[in-house]
């Protein structure tokens, strides 16, 4: 079947035209960024903003980046990288699970919340949105936030448009924390061991001031990322080597971070879900979760847990969403009820009274 | 009086003792307080400018208890004021004659501390200090430290989404806020997130924070802890022009070291701090306080690194601590600053945010206005985040004074917002920049705030005479 040439406005007047007419007609969009998630099941016409692409300004000294949502990540990361700076969160690319042909955009991360296994030390991309341009569902071109740090004028919207998967506007641009790429990193790999010893072994790690930067499961490995200035590294290296010496590190000087960071021990297919839960808890998720069938995998020091396999993690953790379908059935977005599904639904009317942007896509 | 309140509804004035009747049923004898002589303890903030006694005052010990004042207020169409512990300096707390005031002072309790999963529960009444002392013997710390810490309350410290001077590394309330209790205006009791590490939904308690007690009532928190540093060491450094200054801000940013904290302070702050706390501190235009953290020898090494940034720049002075008493003589007079210009008279502390980069010209443009309006103005501020604390001095017994000196701060916010940057950086807008909103927001951006505030709120029965302006936020009111 082919599909119908997309809606690529290129400018935010026209993002906002598009959205005013279809919220007159009530006619459904399914807001696409860069065409990596072929899980995008919401009902409508495609809406691409992948023309409304291009850095607006990046001010390295003040470390903020503006851009429009169609940008390319690689782009941007290529950029910063010129200037000796990140993205601290560590997006990852989700296209080796999702098998998107497309090109990871900057729309699309603030849209998901999406964070890598950084997360444990510097936040999640929420954290590091300073501002938004954004259109709503009534077609209205509005902004929120700014391009400063610290920033208390009126009630905070980028937090609840990052991760609201396009159901509440379309992002027409975003203003980005950056921050300075530490020059050198170290992993300590914990080979042979159990989750719940990996477990032990984050939990220490993390209570300490080295400011650990990646704690990953995968594959019966526990990896520890460090990283920073040259002599603050290995001095890092060497105290957490003494601490966790009854488990047997070793040390790498690299390690797979950014397969792990992309899930891709979990790439051939199958259900893929992503639970988030109070770390302690993780071992005895991880166990139900092997009763249930197929295989687990552990980030941000057990607070993620990535689980591939037949079963339906949520009587075990409530926060689990379905990120690959596959055979998988029912709700990909963990339901609400109570007051917290009313405010939500309420939220969702105010900023998109037809229910025509992205309808469908978080189940609600 | 430059800002105006609504007029108290009568039909709520007049229903008082009905009002005052209907809270002391639903409450202990001692959590409702309505004799005039002790609601005054209430009736303004630290924005002392602006006072009113309200109806009355609740005091509730529990999150049950809060929802009972709620549910009454609710039934009986009263306004409902949050209080943490009153320190907010844009007049958040301030009270109308109608309204009554929900203090959180009395939820004291710490409910549970897991350094396992680096977090800590408590009751939003305790203070912001507190909560680090009790993590103090764990070996961790909560990092906002707003600088009224001893005082202000999570509460408070939630609704405005406090900062400090070490947020530059460790981000502001809502980057280390992880769940609420929140009590709504229904008195229902909701759980948003909690020990795991965010939201599978939409993020409501990512506007929750900073929403200045527009949505709900904060009675719960659970807050991110962090394992303290090894240690800090700061340095001093003196430059001859507020420009040089703020080059050296952004050079040390750019080079890949992020220090905790950097301070700035211009002239006249530096004369009075000289005058009041005699730190030592070098006679130039502009001084700088940079403080990095780690063990000896990263300390070492980061203060190589920003002593090389700050040569290249010819610093009029560059003071390193050796020790801890160097360390503090250092801070002595930054930590003095308040207090040595509450010496030269009255003062309006503000709050905006620039870029960086924008922070020579903006100081640069205030001196200007300060010989314009005629009044003296001092710069102390977190250079690092561009969130600027300019203190306006003005005589409150002298007639007209403070309407110049309100005057003058809000061309420096308009200022703030032309150069890109915002109204306020940490102390909220409360009712001082509420009429300044239409400056940053256009109406249709404040539109949507607002039927986020219905969401929650659609009565407008907290603290509805904040944030927006009074003429934009009408028809919200008047659906009461």
């Amino acid at each position: 079947m082919t599909v119908a040439l997309d809606l690529a406005p290129a400018s935010e007047a026209e993002v906002a035209e598009i959205i005013a007419d279809r919220h007159a007609r009530r006619a459904p969009l399914r807001i696409v960024g860069g065409g990596t998630r072929v899980e995008n099941r919401a009902r409508g016409e495609a809406l691409s903003l992948s023309r409304l692409s291009g850095v607006v300004t990046y001010s390295p000294g003040e470390m903020t980046l503006i851009a429009r949502p169609g940008t390319p990540l690689p782009e941007i990361k290529a950029m910063l990288e010129a200037e000796g700076q990140a993205l601290a969160f560590e997006p990852p690319d989700l296209r080796g699970i999702l098998s998107g042909n497309g090109t990871p955009s900057l729309g699309g991360m603030v849209a998901a919340n999406a964070s890598g296994p950084r997360r444990v030390l510097a936040g999640a991309c929420r954290d590091h949105l300073l501002g938004v341009r954004f259109v709503d569902g009534r077609g209205r071109l509005l902004k929120n936030g700014g391009r400063v740090m610290k920033n208390v004028t009126g009630l905070d919207l980028s937090k609840l448009l990052a991760g609201s998967h396009g159901t509440l506007a379309a992002l027409t641009e975003v203003v980005l924390k950056t921050l300075p790429l530490l020059p050198a990193r170290t992993t300590l790999a914990f080979p042979g061991v159990t989750q719940a010893t990996a477990l032990r072994i984050f939990t220490a790690a993390l209570s300490t001031p080295f400011e650990v930067s990646g704690a990953v499961h995968v594959g019966g490995t526990a990896y520890l990322r460090i990283e920073g200035l040259e002599r603050q590294l290995a001095y890092r290296r060497d105290r957490l080597l003494a601490l966790l010496a009854e488990h047997r590190p070793e040390v790498l000087d690299d390690a797979p971070w950014g397969a792990m960071r992309d899930v891709a021990h979990f790439a051939d297919g199958g259900p893929l879900w992503r639970i988030l839960c109070k770390p302690t808890d993780a071992p005895e998720i991880c166990a139900g979760l092997r009763a249930m069938g197929g295989d687990s995998s552990l980030d941000w020091g057990g607070g993620l847990i990535w689980y591939r396999g037949p079963g339906n993690p949520r009587a075990l953790a409530p926060h689990a969403t379905l990120i690959r379908r596959d055979t998988a059935t029912g709700p990909a977005f963990p339901p609400q009820s109570g007051a917290v599904a009313r405010l939500q639904d309420g939220l969702r009317r105010a900023f998109d009274p037809a229910g025509i942007l992205n309808p469908g896509l978080m189940d609600a | 009086m430059t800002i105006a309140m609504p007029a108290p509804d009568p039909r709520i004035l007049a229903r008082g003792p009905q009002i005052v009747a209907a809270l002391r049923a639903a409450l202990p004898a001692d959590a409702v307080i309505d004799d005039p002589q002790e609601t005054r303890a209430y009736e303004c903030d630290a924005l002392t400018a602006y006072r009113c006694p309200p109806l009355a005052v609740t005091l509730p010990r529990s999150t049950a208890e809060v929802a009972a004042v709620m549910r009454v207020c609710a039934d009986l169409g009263v306004p409902v004021v949050p209080r943490g512990a009153g320190t907010s300096l844009a007049g958040g707390a301030l009270p109308t004659a109608d309204c009554v005031i929900l203090g959180t002072m009395r939820l004291r309790e710490v409910l549970e501390i897991d350094t396992a999963n680096r977090f800590i529960r408590v009751q939003t009444g305790v203070t912001n200090l507190s909560v680090s002392a009790e993590l103090e013997p764990l070996g961790f710390f909560y990092a906002p430290d707003p600088s009224s810490q001893l005082a202000c309350t999570i509460a408070g410290n939630i609704a405005m989404n406090s900062g400090g001077a070490h947020c530059l590394k460790y981000g502001v309330t809502t980057n280390n806020l992880m769940g609420a209790t929140v009590v709504l205006t229904t008195g229902e009791i909701v759980e948003l997130g909690g020990p795991e590490m965010g939201p599978a939904g939409l993020d409501l308690l990512g506007i929750l924070c900073g929403s200045e007690g527009q949505l709900g009532v904060v009675t719960e928190a659970t807050l991110r802890i962090l394992p303290r540093p090894e240690g800090a060491r700061p340095v001093l450094i003196g430059f001859d022009s507020p420009e040089v200054a703020g080059e050296c801000v952004a050079n040390i940013i750019r080079s890949g070291v992020l220090p905790v904290a950097i301070e700035y302070m211009d002239e006249p702050c530096l004369r009075a701090v000289e005058a009041f706390a005699k730190a030592g501190y070098p006679d130039c235009p502009a001084v700088l306080i940079v403080e990095v953290e780690g063990a000896p020898a990263e300390i070492d090494d980061q203060i190589t690194r920003i002593r090389a940034i700050a040569d290249a720049l010819n610093p009029v002075e560059f003071r390193e601590s050796r020790n801890a008493d160097e360390a503090l003589a250092i801070w002595k007079g930054r930590k003095s600053a308040f207090g040595a210009m509450g010496r030269l008279g009255d003062y309006i502390c503000l709050d905006g945010t620039v870029p960086v980069g924008q922070l020579p010209y903006t100081l640069r443009r205030i001196g200007e206005l300060s010989r314009q309006h005629g009044l003296e103005v001092a710069n102390v501020f977190h250079a690092g985040d561009g969130n600027m604390h300019p203190l306006i001095l003005f005589d409150a017994n002298t007639p007209g004074d403070l309407a110049r000196a309100e005057a003058f701060g809000a061309d420096i916010l308009r200022l703030c917002v032309q150069v890109g940057g915002c109204l306020t950086g940490e102390h909220g807008v409360g009712v001082e920049k509420r009429d300044l909103m239409g400056d940053q927001y256009a109406p249709e951006d404040l539109a949507i705030q607002m039927q986020v505030k219905d969401v929650f709120d659609p009565d407008w029965l907290l603290n509805p005479a904040k944030v927006f302006p009074l003429d934009a936020s009408a028809a919200h009111r008047a659906a009461r």
